[in-house]
């Protein structure tokens, strides 16, 4: 099995010395370093912050599990210096196929334009998106990754966290200003916390199987409703780097987990679907589910990102990316903070921003799971004449509903300044930053989200058209699409995703979301919004 | 625009025969199938979310007060 079990050591850390009565201080201290913690410790330190990084195993973990990854998380790790590597090893998709039966019902494109620097998705073992992140840590002095560190107890102050941890040598204690736990679905930290964590559960058992072949299946998404293979269930093909090909086969409520997941009992059953044996397993893992969330991800000094804080159902690819767009929204909170740019209350921000993004992830993967999985005979008869319109009709085929595929959450946020001026397009604020092809002022091709890596990831003004300079504040970038020694927008795409008229200025947050836009700006709109992004006021 | 409860048809009789005719000589399950089908073709043509809920509401609330009026007959 090429599984790539890469072993990490644990080494011991002057931190373990210390006398029990005066643990080591810490600014930050990331709890799990699966994608989500890797990601944020790279982040923060980018943003010069010293991070700590505890992880309770020594290894990357086994399966290809989460694969998908989404052009805003493939844009997030631009900025973290690894999306390279991610999209040279990943298999790049746009297209899914919805089948019915042995027919097709219809076919989306994700990204159906020209003119982006990253693709709609691309799928990725999960092992080597965590492998990737651990060199880019390695790169970086300010990260400090301690393998089987395993924390068994918080004590939570007003002013700071302690962090009990054990170690293959024993246990030692931390003080931190901030935890952020991403310690996973089963995180201890959040029972540490207290916190509830109920939701919806779902009976239906799903069966993943990483199949090693060759195989002639375009680089698409195929999904069957009642395939001839796997009669009254549903299935999905996906395409993974190295001839491996994920298969989900959703089993009765009823089937026996021990038994279904024997590969005697797997292969026949994938066998009916490729139509042939030629074909080696790597993986089989057997799953259910459950969407649920945290009501507070913010525990006073103990924050919680990705699947600690919500889960979702697998099918819309809503758990790694949701994880990984938490991660870039509290990573520039967090530096703002502790910088004391910014007060402590912006971290509420946090919760709010991203909690409603939770909502939307679970409402969205919620409908699409009930719709594989009806539980009512009514459910199921609603679903049986959606299928059937679904062959003759559009608004049929749009109903038919295989999975909601990941895309960035637009904010209702206090950090938002509302629209004074007429818009007929661009990003509202509240919405992450469109890409769009440009080119430096000496006619270098690159991308949007480039010039806006280039200019530092802080607020930064993106400013259109012939006018005057924007008067920007202190510490704030500026990016000027058109004018005298701007950027080239020679297809005019820029301005067209930005609803772009001469003066037309948008100020971007330090995760590239828009906080506010002006047709024509004032230093002191541009004050007040900047002040509000950051909050201040 | 609210959902309409005024009489939209010139000759009602001829919109609900159709219906009823529709059913004949289907079976009870047919018939449910028939109604899903029916109520989303519908539910597009109408296109309109407020106008569904507001119609799925009254459908509702007459359902329950003809079963609450058929325990107080027994």
């Amino acid at each position: 099995m090429s599984q790539s079990k890469i072993q990490y050591g644990y080494r011991r850390h002057a931190d373990q010395d210390r006398p029990a009565a005066t643990p080591a201080e810490h600014a930050v201290v990331v709890v799990g370093a699966g994608p989500i913690g890797l990601s944020l410790a790279i982040d923060l330190a980018q943003r010069g912050h010293k991070v700590v990084l505890l992880d309770d195993a020594d290894r990357i973990g086994e399966g290809s599990r989460a694969i998908c990854f989404s052009k805003r998380a493939l844009e997030y790790w631009d900025r973290l210096g690894v999306a390279d590597r991610m999209v040279d090893k990943g298999v790049v998709w746009s297209v899914g196929r919805i089948f019915h039966g042995a027919s097709e019902l219809y076919q989306f494109n994700l990204l159906p334009e020209e003119g982006h620097k990253r693709p709609a998705f691309i799928n990725l073992q999960q092992y080597y998106a965590e492998a990737y992140l651990v060199d880019r840590v390695a790169q970086l002095p300010e990260i400090d990754l301690r393998w089987r560190n395993k924390v068994t107890a918080l004590d939570r102050r007003n002013d700071r966290v302690t962090l009990t941890i054990d170690t293959p040598e024993g246990p030692y204690q931390l003080h931190a200003q901030y935890v952020i736990a991403c310690d996973g679905a089963r995180s201890s930290l959040r029972q540490m916390v207290g916190a509830e964590f109920s939701g919806q559960v779902f009976e239906d058992q799903f069966l993943i199987a990483d199949v090693k072949m060759t195989a002639a299946f375009p680089t698409e998404r195929w999904f069957w409703f009642d395939p001839p293979f796997h009669a009254g269930r549903s299935a999905l093909l996906h395409k993974q780097p190295d001839d491996v090909w994920r298969i989900d086969l959703q089993l009765r409520p009823d089937a026996d987990p021990e038994i279904e997941k024997k590969p005697e009992n797997v292969r026949p059953r994938i066998a009916r679907m490729l139509g042939h044996e030629k074909f080696d397993f790597e993986w089989i893992s057997l799953y259910k589910f459950q969407c649920r969330r945290m009501d507070r991800f913010v525990h006073g000094r103990v924050i919680f990102a990705g699947d600690a804080a919500h889960q979702v159902s697998p099918f819309g690819a809503r758990g790694a990316n949701s994880g990984l767009e938490d991660a870039e929204n509290i990573a520039w909170k967090l530096d703002r903070v502790l910088r004391g740019t910014s007060p402590e209350g912006l971290l509420a921000s946090y919760h709010i921003e991203r909690s409603a993004a939770a909502d939307e992830n679970i409402r969205e993967s919620t409908r699409a799971t009930d719709f594989m999985a009806p539980t009512t005979q009514q459910e199921a008869r609603l679903r049986k004449a959606v299928l059937s319109l679904a062959r003759e009709t559009e608004f049929g085929k749009r109903m038919v509903n295989g999975g909601r595929l990941s895309v960035p959450s637009v904010y209702d946020t206090p950090l938002s300044t509302p629209d004074a001026d007429r818009w007929n397009g661009g990003p509202r604020p509240g919405a992450s930053m469109p890409d769009a092809p440009v080119a430096d002022h000496t006619g270098n091709p690159m991308f949007l989200t480039e010039a806006f890596i280039r200019k530092g990831m802080h607020f930064t003004l993106l400013t259109f058209g012939n006018g005057k300079d924007v008067d920007a504040p202190e510490g704030v970038g500026t990016i000027r699409v058109g004018g005298e020694n701007g950027m080239i927008d020679a297809a005019g795409l820029a301005g067209k995703r930005y609803d772009a008229e001469p003066g037309a200025t948008y100020l971007l947050r330090p995760d590239g979301y828009v906080a506010a836009r002006f047709r024509q700006p004032s230093r002191a709109a541009i004050d007040a919004a900047l002040a509000r992004a950051s909050g201040l006021i | 625009m609210p959902l309409s409860t005024s009489s939209n048809f010139t000759k009602p009789d001829d919109a609900f025969r159709a219906i009823v005719e529709a059913h004949r000589g289907l079976s009870d399950a047919e018939s449910a199938d028939l109604d899903a089908a029916l109520v989303l073709v519908l539910a597009n043509h109408i296109g309109d979310i407020e106008v569904l809920r507001q119609a799925i509401e009254l459908a509702k609330q007459r359902m329950l007060d003809g079963q609450q009026q058929q325990q107080q007959q027994q």
